[in-house]
């Protein structure tokens, strides 16, 4: 089905007054949840999820298409007015809008942010049902060998490119593909690194992993590293945007959409690189009489930019998440798991089993993103006013929420113990600097990965070298076999040469 | 500069080459649990333990190479965002630790609003928050109404006790 078939058969399911209400609701709650300090997109869908729980697939996806673009707004506004990122993504956007923010220009700072995202969201979901059935027409011709190769890659760029070090990403990728791993073999009926706990033959949960790891974890760090003070939330004042505004946001908001859905679609994933690609690209066009406030009084391009790139990325993530079934950011994985959890597999047969779920889901992206836009303009001070929240009564609040999220799930003690146990983990993550995002994607990218493993082995008799001779699983094997060594060689060269 | 980095670096070590050790540990562990995995009596390509024993493996040699790293000088003394956080808050991580454990102990024997309220009032006092009364209130508030919320409205169990026999009439 082509894209403009798609679309007109998504809207004409989206647009009923019951799912339109599920995507107001979605694109409150998670603009609500988002704004919240320290909650990014991927915490606020898990903790949401249970809400999901008494809703009908259809009704539930554009829920989380609501919140998905929620949070990553709500996200943005924390970081202009406190900031505090929630997400690496919006680390850049903190930069020059806490600057505008410290001097009176809150408003404007935010309403760029809140149209860029607008116009990235747009672009982005454009993309998502332009694209989205070319990779469909590709991926249903992969094999499993070329499925297990693509995770792989997946894998090593995910946790080895992107962040600090390539070891600890790699170790962090090797913690989430053990939970991954726990539980009955679905194969063989074998139960496999249970410690002999009857209760973990059911594997562990992502959504725990996910809570554990961005609640409980960041929770126990910030006390960790408590220091007794207040915190100050700046003022929104006026949130018209002068002309000369609207002037120097067009071009970034275009340039920053243009450069972020293709590292969103990349299996790559990450949202850092386009932000800070955008950041620099807009520090160098800028107009030399603007050129001062970058860093000073902070520039309206550096918010508009980065943070329209940060959107389109999102949404790129969503084409992989969609097509293959591959989760590149732990927001998707998130996402995927709920999907899982209704007993649908995303990937290539999803567009052509089930088009009028997929097609009503991308209709709902761009009805969310119309909603936000019109939602959070007005509404701005209603989220300012979240973030006057104190952040003890906060932090006790979002304990109680994760824990409810968990026992929910399965109203077993075990599962608790879990939870508190992984964030425990996840507190020394954070002070040892180990990316906490290649554990949930590994979780939940691992089990497939040994799946389509084994599937490989099983249609080639048991013949190793299958991944090596079919083209297209040698050429991404090549290409993570770069992705993790390139790096290395290029410096090795370098000092070699100097 | 060069030197600095260096005499920084020693004094991280410790702790790195704890965090490098504890993943060699955990790939030691899987290795073990993996070991443990019964052979399958069913005929495959690929048994069970094929990927446990790669990915174990793998950890235990990323492991190590973290341990080489730690014992090189460590990395956490040239990350400037841990080189200039706060020292550790004994009291505050105490205080949340014990708001952890009060929910694990009270949640089966008293149900889900009186573990929720004693997990929010320490964990509002870990961060500072002195007024134990009106967090007292605000915690019982906030666990009875999600409570409510998730039982009744969503039909989410989430273990009931005393108070909510008490506000919600029997469970079931």
């Amino acid at each position: 089905m082509g894209a403009i078939d798609g679309l007109i058969l998504g809207f004409g399911h989206a647009l009923t007054l019951s799912n339109l209400g599920w995507a107001l609701l979605g694109c409150f709650l998670g603009t609500a949840i988002g704004v919240l300090p320290g909650i990014g997109p991927a915490l606020t869908i898990a903790l949401l999820l249970p809400i999901t729980f008494s809703v009908s697939a259809t009704g539930a996806f554009i829920l989380f298409c609501g919140i998905f673009y929620g949070a990553m707004y709500g996200g943005s506004t924390t970081s202009i007015l406190l900031n505090t990122p929630g997400e690496s993504g919006s680390i850049i956007t903190a930069l020059e809008g806490a600057k505008m923010a410290k001097n009176g220009r809150a408003g404007p700072a935010l309403a760029t942010s809140a149209i860029g995202s607008f116009i990235a969201g747009t672009v982005g979901t454009l993309g998502i049902a332009f694209i989205g059935p070319i990779v469909v027409e590709y991926a249903l011709m992969l094999g499993p060998a070329e499925y297990f190769m693509l995770m792989v890659l997946c894998f090593v760029t995910v946790s080895a490119v992107l962040g600090g070090s390539a070891l600890r990403g790699l170790a962090s990728l090797g913690f989430g593909l053990l939970l991954g791993l726990v539980g009955v073999d679905l194969q063989t009926g074998q139960p496999r690194l249970t410690f002999g706990v009857p209760e973990l033959l059911d594997g562990v949960n992502v959504v725990l992993v996910a809570v554990a790891l961005f609640a409980v974890g960041e929770t126990l760090y910030l006390a960790w590293r408590h220091v007794e003070g207040p915190v100050e939330v700046r003022d929104v004042g006026r949130i018209m945007m002068t002309r000369s505004d609207w002037k120097r946001s067009f071009w970034p908001w275009v340039r920053g959409a243009g450069l972020g859905f293709p590292f969103g679609v990349m299996p790559a994933g990450g949202s850092e690189m386009p932000t800070m690609l955008s950041y620099f690209l807009e520090r160098k066009l800028v107009k030399p009489e603007h050129a001062a406030e970058f860093g000073t009084t902070g520039a309206i391009e550096g918010v508009a930019g980065p943070e329209a790139a940060n959107n389109a990325a999102a949404a790129g993530v969503l084409v992989p998440m969609l097509t293959l079934g591959l989760p590149t950011s732990a927001t998707a994985a998130i996402m995927l798991s709920a999907f899982q959890s209704y007993g649908i597999q995303p990937g290539p047969l999803l567009f052509t089993s089930q088009p009028d779920l997929v097609w009503t889901l991308i209709a709902s992206l761009f009805i969310a993103n119309v909603m936000l836009v019109v939602l959070n303009l007005p509404l701005v001070g209603l989220w300012a006013r979240i973030l006057k929240i104190p952040p003890p009564q906060l932090y006790a609040g979002i304990l109680v929420f994760a824990t409810i999220g968990t026992y929910g799930i399965s109203n077993s003690i075990i599962d608790l113990m879990l939870l508190y146990g992984i964030g425990i983990i996840a507190m020394f993550m954070r002070r040892f600097d180990f990316p906490v995002a290649p554990v949930v994607i590994g979780m939940i990218l691992g089990p497939m990965a040994e799946q389509a493993m084994r599937q490989a082995m099983t249609i080639s008799q048991g013949d190793w070298t299958v991944f090596f001779t079919r083209p297209v699983s040698l050429i991404l094997l090549l290409l993570a076999l770069t992705a993790l060594l390139g790096p290395h060689l290029y410096t090795a060269w370098r000092r070699r040469g100097a | 500069m060069n030197r600095r980095q260096a005499g920084t670096g020693r004094s991280g070590t410790g702790p790195d080459l704890a965090a490098a050790l504890f993943v060699l540990a955990l790939g030691l562990l899987a290795l073990w649990q993996t070991a443990v995995i019964p052979a399958s009596p069913i005929y495959a390509q690929v048994g069970p333990q094929l990927v446990p024993y790669l990915v174990s493996g793998f950890l235990v040699l990323i492991g190590a190479g973290l341990v080489a790293t730690a014992l090189r000088g460590g990395w956490s003394a040239n990350i400037e965002e841990l080189r200039d956080a706060p020292p550790i808050n004994p009291r505050a991580l105490g205080l949340l630790l014990a708001a952890l454990l009060a929910n694990l102990v009270l949640i089966e024997p008293f149900g889900f609003t009186i573990a929720a309220t004693a997990q929010f009032v320490l964990v509002a006092a870990a961060f500072g928050s002195r007024a134990l009364l009106r967090n007292l209130v605000i915690a019982f508030i906030v666990s009875l109404s999600a409570y409510g919320l998730f039982v009744k409205g969503l039909g989410v169990n989430i273990g009931a006790g005393m108070v909510e026999s008490l506000v919600f009439g029997a469970p079931f």
